[in-house]
């Protein structure tokens, strides 16, 4: 298309824009997301997510050492030195102070002359120096204010409490794999019914295809919501429950409207001549289906399935109506991270990573399978 | 072995669109007819009734005596090559050419003879493991073709088969089917095609369908010497004949015509006494004129030249500038253009048509 001569709109900029608009719209929340997963739950109260990738300026109460057990003497003079951090050389002091009220007295270097003959010195990487006569130099450790430079600082703690923890592997782990149980069959089922329908309706002929075909299209702009609760009252009396096998017929009727629509208007676009040359070959309409319609239509059938894998992994509503019961057992990841915000509202670091578990597979699958999702939304419109 | 006969054969689709009405043909076993005609007559239409993909909607379709209107196309004993060749993209050439007797359930030993057979005649063998988007054109048509082949049918069908080829392929690949069929002398061929030399090399006989019905079937030169109606005379050959309109001053053995805008016209066609003043189109083929002196067919000047090497076409206009009359002659003859030429022809060259119809097809 670049090489029309003649067709540049002059409004290619606003289309650029809007999608780097977009893009970040999108991009943005995600990677808030995931880089407070690796943070502590500190770091999160103090600063932002955006803040963590350069250095963090803190503001710090450190204490010295306790000079009962560590004060040496020498000339008279008891001293206590140490450093401020436990690990060297990360963070930076920038300014200190002894005193709640003027945190940032002193530059790194500088001596605080405390009271009854005390002094104190803090250099740039946190060693102090503290010193002062016999009788004032016990008790507690003196008291820094230190506002320091921190290097950025990841924990891969918040992964290891979510999925590993002797406390936690109730939780989101099992809720894995309660999706995984509720998303694969809910894939694959609608797939398999909406293949051999798509097939009737582009390529047998039969009295009433067209009507058929009209009522899939109008069943498309029904909302899911208007058949919950008649639904779940169907499935309470012909006995099939709250459980998988409700969720999974659920999660198929309401996913077939769209796969046959998108699967028919896929076949009916191979070409004919192929399909006649198949039945003059002696192929049955089975053998045309599955020897040459099903390989052919492997794009379509993998882009929905992406869609269809996507939104049941991420579905909450249906998974709250046709699944959940009382005993949770059958609780599912966007339930459990509901749950945690209700129990645990304000462990940030807690939901984040909570979260970020739970959409890590469909990243994982949009990755790996991109190259049909768009080829599939483009079959059809373009030969 | 298998003979055709179809009789009062029509397709109407519904909403009562009737593309084909009383059709009536009987193809011989060994006979390779082609159907042709102006896009839109049906000549698909009736290739794909013989197939078994259209429904017959009327007359009866039968193969070797045996009517076929309701078998499937399988049962048929035909086999059939698109214009589109539609290869199973999927699978690799071997697979496209064994597809059919794998439905049939052959053996392996029957479907690698058949396969290493087709593909030694189409010289397939170097490409027997790639997929169809690997080959080229010809290559693609020559599966097309090898895949009706490994079936052994009794009837070949050919829907255009090489109107998708550049020229110089197209020129290849019917001389291919030319010896396809050489080799095949006990199988019947019926094969479509809009272009007139295809029809004219291949055909046994030829059937020009138009308005919905068969305009003449014979061998070409049948259909190029004598055609029975200007429909016929003027579809087949190119450039089309010239028309002029006149009528009958003289009649017997020979007869003299006298044109309207002037000139006469001496034809070998018998006609009548009572064919005195017949109001009738002369027709003469372009190849069949000669520039002449004195009595002439036609005196017009020459609007336009086209020099094709071999022949040059002079292209005249009448008063009303419409098209009046093509004359191809042989050589290079670029300085006649603006000059006064008068056109002749020999009279058994001068065909005579009344109301369409060939004068010499009367009862």
């Amino acid at each position: 298309m670049d090489n029309i001569v003649g067709t540049k709109s002059s409004l290619v900029w606003a289309v650029h824009l809007s999608v780097i608009l977009l893009v970040l719209l999108w991009l943005f929340p995600t990677l808030g997301l995931f880089i407070s997963s690796f943070r502590t739950a500190d770091q999160i109260s103090t600063s932002g997510w955006w803040s963590a990738l350069g250095k963090v300026q803190q503001n710090l109460v450190l204490r010295a050492a306790d000079p009962d057990e560590f004060r040496v003497e020498r000339d008279g003079r008891y001293f206590v030195e140490g450093k401020l951090f436990k690990e060297e050389g990360k963070a930076k002091i920038k300014a200190w102070g002894v005193s709640s009220k003027r945190i940032d007295e002193f530059v790194p270097g500088d001596v605080a002359d405390l009271k009854d003959g005390e002094t104190i010195t803090v250099n740039a990487v946190g060693n102090y120096v503290w010193s002062g006569p016999e009788n004032s130099m016990k008790g507690r450790g003196q008291r820094v204010f230190v506002t320091a430079q921190t290097p950025p600082d990841f924990t891969l703690a918040n992964y290891d409490t979510m999925l590993f923890d002797e406390k936690n592997i109730e939780g989101m782990s099992k809720a894995f794999f309660s999706t995984l149980t509720v998303t694969l069959p809910a894939t694959i089922i609608p797939i398999v019914i909406a293949a051999f329908a798509a097939y009737a309706l582009a390529w047998m002929e039969f009295p009433g295809r067209t009507l058929l075909i009209a009522a899939i299209v109008g069943l498309l702009v029904v909302p899911l919501q208007l058949a919950l609760i008649p639904l779940l009252k169907l499935h309470l009396a012909i006995g099939i429950g709250k459980g998988y096998l409700g969720v999974w017929l659920a999660h198929t009727g309401f996913g077939l409207p769209l796969a046959i629509y998108l699967l028919r208007n896929y076949m009916v676009s191979l070409p004919r001549d192929i399909i006649e040359n198949a039945r003059v070959d002696g192929a049955t309409d089975f053998q045309i289906f599955t020897k040459i319609i099903l390989p052919l239509s492997f794009p379509a059938l993998a882009s929905f399935a992406i869609f269809q894998f996507l939104w049941t992994w991420n579905d909450l509503l249906v998974a709250k109506v046709f699944l959940i019961d009382a005993t949770g057992e059958t609780t599912v990841m966007t339930n459990h991270v509901v749950e945690l915000l209700g129990t645990r509202g304000g462990n940030w670091e807690i939901l984040a990573t909570a979260a970020f578990v739970s959409i890590a597979v469909p990243l994982l699958v949009f990755f790996l399978m991109q190259r049909y999702l768009v080829r599939g939304l483009l079959t059809g419109s373009v030969k | 072995m298998a003979d055709l006969n179809l009789s009062a054969v029509g397709k109407t689709y519904p909403g009562d669109i009737n593309v084909l009405h009383n059709i009536n043909l009987d193809i011989e076993t060994g006979e390779l007819i082609v159907f042709v005609g102006p896009s839109g007559c049906g000549k698909s239409t009736l290739l794909r009734m013989i197939a078994g993909l259209e429904r017959i909607t009327d007359g009866t379709l039968k193969i070797n005596g045996q009517v076929m209107n309701d078998v499937p196309p399988a049962q048929r004993g035909i086999a059939m090559v698109f214009q589109s060749y539609a290869l199973y993209p999927h699978m690799t050439v071997r697979d496209n050419l064994t597809f059919a007797l794998k439905i049939a359930k052959k053996s392996p030993d029957e479907i690698n003879e058949a396969v290493g057979n087709a593909a030694k005649i189409l010289q397939l063998e170097p490409y027997l493991d790639r997929l169809p988007k690997a080959l080229s054109g010809g290559q693609r048509q020559r599966v097309a073709i090898g895949r009706s082949i490994v079936r052994d049918p009794q009837v070949y069908l050919f829907d255009e088969p090489l109107s998708n080829l550049d020229a110089a392929l197209r020129v290849a690949t019917r001389i291919e089917i030319a010896k396809l069929k050489e080799d095949m002398p006990d199988r019947t061929m019926i094969y479509v095609t809009h272009d007139q030399v295809e029809a004219m090399t291949l055909a046994t006989r030829i059937v020009v369908l138009a308005n919905r019905g068969i305009a003449q079937v014979g061998s070409p030169m049948e259909l190029y010497e004598t055609p029975q109606n200007e429909f016929v005379a003027q579809f087949i050959g190119s450039p089309a004949m010239n028309l002029l309109a006149g009528k009958i001053t003289s009649t017997g053995k020979q007869t003299e015509v006298t044109l309207q805008q002037g000139g006469k016209a001496l034809s070998s066609v018998p006609t009548r006494d009572s064919d005195m003043e017949l109001e009738v189109n002369v027709g003469v083929r372009p190849e069949d004129l000669q520039p002449g002196d004195g009595e002439c067919l036609y005196t017009g000047r020459v609007e336009y030249t086209e020099a094709l090497g071999e022949v040059t076409l002079l292209y005249f206009h009448s008063q009303g500038n419409d098209l009046a009359m093509i004359a191809k002659l042989p050589g290079v003859h670029a300085v006649l253009r603006g000059q006064q030429v008068g056109l002749t022809a020999s009279m058994d060259k001068i065909h005579l048509f009344h109301k369409g119809k060939s004068l010499l097809y009367r009862d």
